[in-house]
């Protein structure tokens, strides 16, 4: 039997005292990671019907890493993120009308049908976008956290990537920068274990990634990246560091895609023990166990959110499919351009 | 009117710039070092490490940080050294300044301003190129390449104030050239070429340095009578071809001088459009002038076998008109 104290509180669990969160927000982490699960498993059943097109990278798996990173942000923080970007998204708040409008290239979309899966954004959110040229998105996080440095906010940056981007030039480039002007910069690395099919012994020198931020002098952590509430602590620490001054921080999430790195991936890199092994570590069943067994909620609340959430998602294909699609003025220069200047004899094809 | 050099117009339309508390700049060697050709000596005592930023050699992140802070309400002047350089930003430039604001329905801008220089001077292959062509090919960028010290500076002070990421050309063979400025602010719009000479007899179509060699080759044959009409684009995109299209209409003839390569190059997209808009009015060939198609050779004299030079520009005139 649970007892709920006057601040919501169950007294007998030791995860709502050491977490310091009430029961409702413990339990809306689930309803996030959840939403992210469905609206990719929908996303993946809409791309096999045609109404998604492109490239589709899931995320599903790493959910946890994205809803605990986030959770430790304020509303006036800012993300960067990659091109598998849906649960950043979804962990935000965006609208999932609206990525789901953007995936089905609808105008209704979060960046206008325009982006797709990979470019999801919405500055009104701080979201500044997913970027899929890998590793190519730091500086810019970077040179955003340099803008709140001399705008004096203390806002800080969070910039998600993979293992495979700390490979790249731009890695290396952005923590020098970052640690030599002390940005308030918090570098997530998600590491998975491959850049897109490149297993990470194959792939990096050093395979514990935070590691890497020795050679900048960067304060760095690697955490359990299925465990929504230990990433949450860890980028509450990190987040803290940056936001007081003290520069920025590379957090190593290790987690795991239990899809292939897009739709198309025929998974020849990994076997289907591996995949099995690294389900059992499922950060959506092993949180859910964690909140039933904790007494923080039941199996009841459990099923409502589950049903809620397919019926959000349900709803949102229903949005993208009745949504318009943009039309020709985002083909002119007026689309491309804030401010378009007119030529005479025009750009071609105007 | 003040007679100042090039260099000294851009400092002037950066001071002017650096009244506003969101600008900054950001390059190597701009600095500490007192800034490689000079635009930049002295800011960072006037203005202070933090609006005038050092940076380590990493063109990617320079250019980078800087549409990231542009993105978020910053407005980064970049510097990249010598062109030759920026392909290490190329990415950075092209799929995201260039793609920010369309890929994302309109909702980011960019306001950033890269600035670089052409130029050679027995700097062998990879320090004597020109990549105007490659920045003027992709959609998003605006690119501007005046000439005279008058339009750096008013030009220079339009791009700052631009919301597009804009990307703004010099030549480290012009930072001396003199002409008349004014003193107060002033702006001169992008995307709007002027005529830089009147004449009847031929139309050169051309910008950046090579307006300055065109007036020395016009000098030249206006001692036997031909008159020739030059056009200064002042910007690549979007290209204005209204001035050089009227010249055109007048003239009958045609020549393009670029510096650069002459395949692919700036002067094949010139050449093209006045063939299509002017098709009615052709007199003979379009002829073109541009470095010959080797990578740049150190010997000063095949140096100046290589590229564009007055002589080569008469006589191209010349030909074009027998």
């Amino acid at each position: 039997m649970t007892q709920i104290d006057e601040h919501g509180r169950n007294s007998t669990s030791t995860l709502l005292n050491d977490s310091g969160l009430d029961a409702a927000t413990l339990i809306d982490y689930y309803r996030q990671m959840v939403l992210i699960r469905r609206f990719e498993e929908k996303c993946q059943e809409m791309y096999t019907r045609a109404k998604i097109g492109g490239f589709l990278h899931l995320y599903i798996g790493e959910e946890a890493t994205a809803v605990g990173a986030i959770a430790a942000l304020r509303p006036d923080d800012h993300i960067f993120t990659h091109y598998r970007d849906h649960g950043h998204a979804i962990a935000r708040g965006l609208d999932i009308n609206a990525l789901m409008a953007e995936l089905f290239g609808k105008v209704t979309g979060c960046s206008k049908g325009l982006g797709g899966s990979m470019h999801f954004a919405d500055a009104s959110k701080n979201f500044w976008g997913g970027y899929a040229i890998v590793g190519s998105h730091l500086p810019l996080a970077t040179g955003a956290a340099l803008g709140m440095k001399m705008q004096r906010k203390d806002s800080v940056v969070m910039v998600f990537f993979g293992d495979g981007a700390t490979n790249s030039g731009e890695f290396y480039e952005s923590l020098n920068f970052a640690q030599l002007w002390k940005l308030p910069v918090v570098f997530v690395c998600e590491n998975n274990l491959y850049a897109m099919g490149t297993p990470l012994e194959v792939h990096s020198s050093v395979t514990e990634i935070y590691r890497k931020a020795c050679a900048f002098d960067m304060k760095s952590e690697r955490v359990d990246g299925n465990d929504v509430l230990a990433m949450r602590e860890a980028s509450l620490r990190a987040v803290e560091h940056a936001r007081s001054g003290k520069g920025p921080v590379l957090l190593e999430a290790m987690t795991y895609r239990f899809r292939g790195h897009s739709a198309q991936d025929t998974q020849k890199y990994r076997t289907k023990e591996d995949v099995e092994r690294h389900r059992r570590n499922d950060p959506i069943t092993r949180y859910r166990t964690l909140l039933l067994n904790e007494g923080i909620a039941t199996e009841q609340q459990i099923r409502d959110i589950d049903r809620m959430v397919d019926d959000q998602v349900e709803a949102a294909v229903r949005f993208a499919d009745e949504s318009p699609e943009p039309g020709h003025e985002w083909i002119t220069q007026a689309g491309v351009y804030a401010a378009p200047i007119a030529v005479d004899p025009p750009i071609h094809g105007e | 009117m003040p007679v100042i050099t090039v260099r000294e117009a851009l400092r002037q339309a950066l001071h002017d710039a650096m009244q506003d508390e969101r600008v900054f700049i950001i390059g190597e060697d701009i600095g500490h070092y007192g800034s490689t050709y000079g635009v930049t000596a002295g800011f960072l005592e006037q203005y202070g490490p933090e609006r005038v930023r050092d940076t380590p050699i990493a063109e990617s992140g320079i250019v980078g940080i800087a549409i990231g802070a542009a993105m978020v309400g910053m407005r980064p002047i970049a510097e990249i050294m010598s062109v030759n350089f920026s392909l290490l930003a190329f990415d950075m430039l092209f799929n995201h300044a260039a793609k920010i604001y369309s890929m994302f329905g309109g909702q980011i801008t960019v306001p950033m301003v890269l600035r670089t220089t052409n130029g050679w001077t027995q700097l062998s292959a990879t320090h004597s190129q020109s990549f105007d062509v490659y920045f003027a090919h992709m959609p998003g960028l605006k690119v501007v390449a005046p000439a005279t010290p008058y339009d750096m500076k008013g030009m220079l002070k339009a791009a700052i104030e631009d919301p597009d990421p804009v990307v703004f050309i010099e030549h480290t063979l012009m930072y001396t050239v003199k002409g008349e400025v004014p003193e107060e602010s002033y702006t001169v719009p992008l995307g709007k070429a002027r005529l830089a000479r009147e004449g009847r007899d031929i139309t050169v179509v051309t910008y950046s340095r090579m307006v300055h060699l065109s007036q020395q080759a016009a000098d030249i044959l206006a001692r036997d009578g031909i008159e020739v009409e030059i056009v200064d684009l002042r910007t690549l995109r979007p290209l204005d071809m209204s001035v050089a299209i009227e010249s055109f209409k007048k003239t009958n003839h045609a020549v393009v001088v670029t510096e650069d390569w002459q395949s692919f190059g700036t002067s094949a997209e010139i050449a093209a459009r006045l063939y299509e808009y002017g098709f009615d009015y052709l007199d003979a060939p379009i002829a073109r002038v541009n470095f010959r198609e080797v990578p740049m050779p150190y010997s000063k004299n095949l140096e100046l076998q290589t590229v564009v030079t007055v002589d080569r520009i008469v006589h191209a005139i010349r030909k074009t008109l027998s």
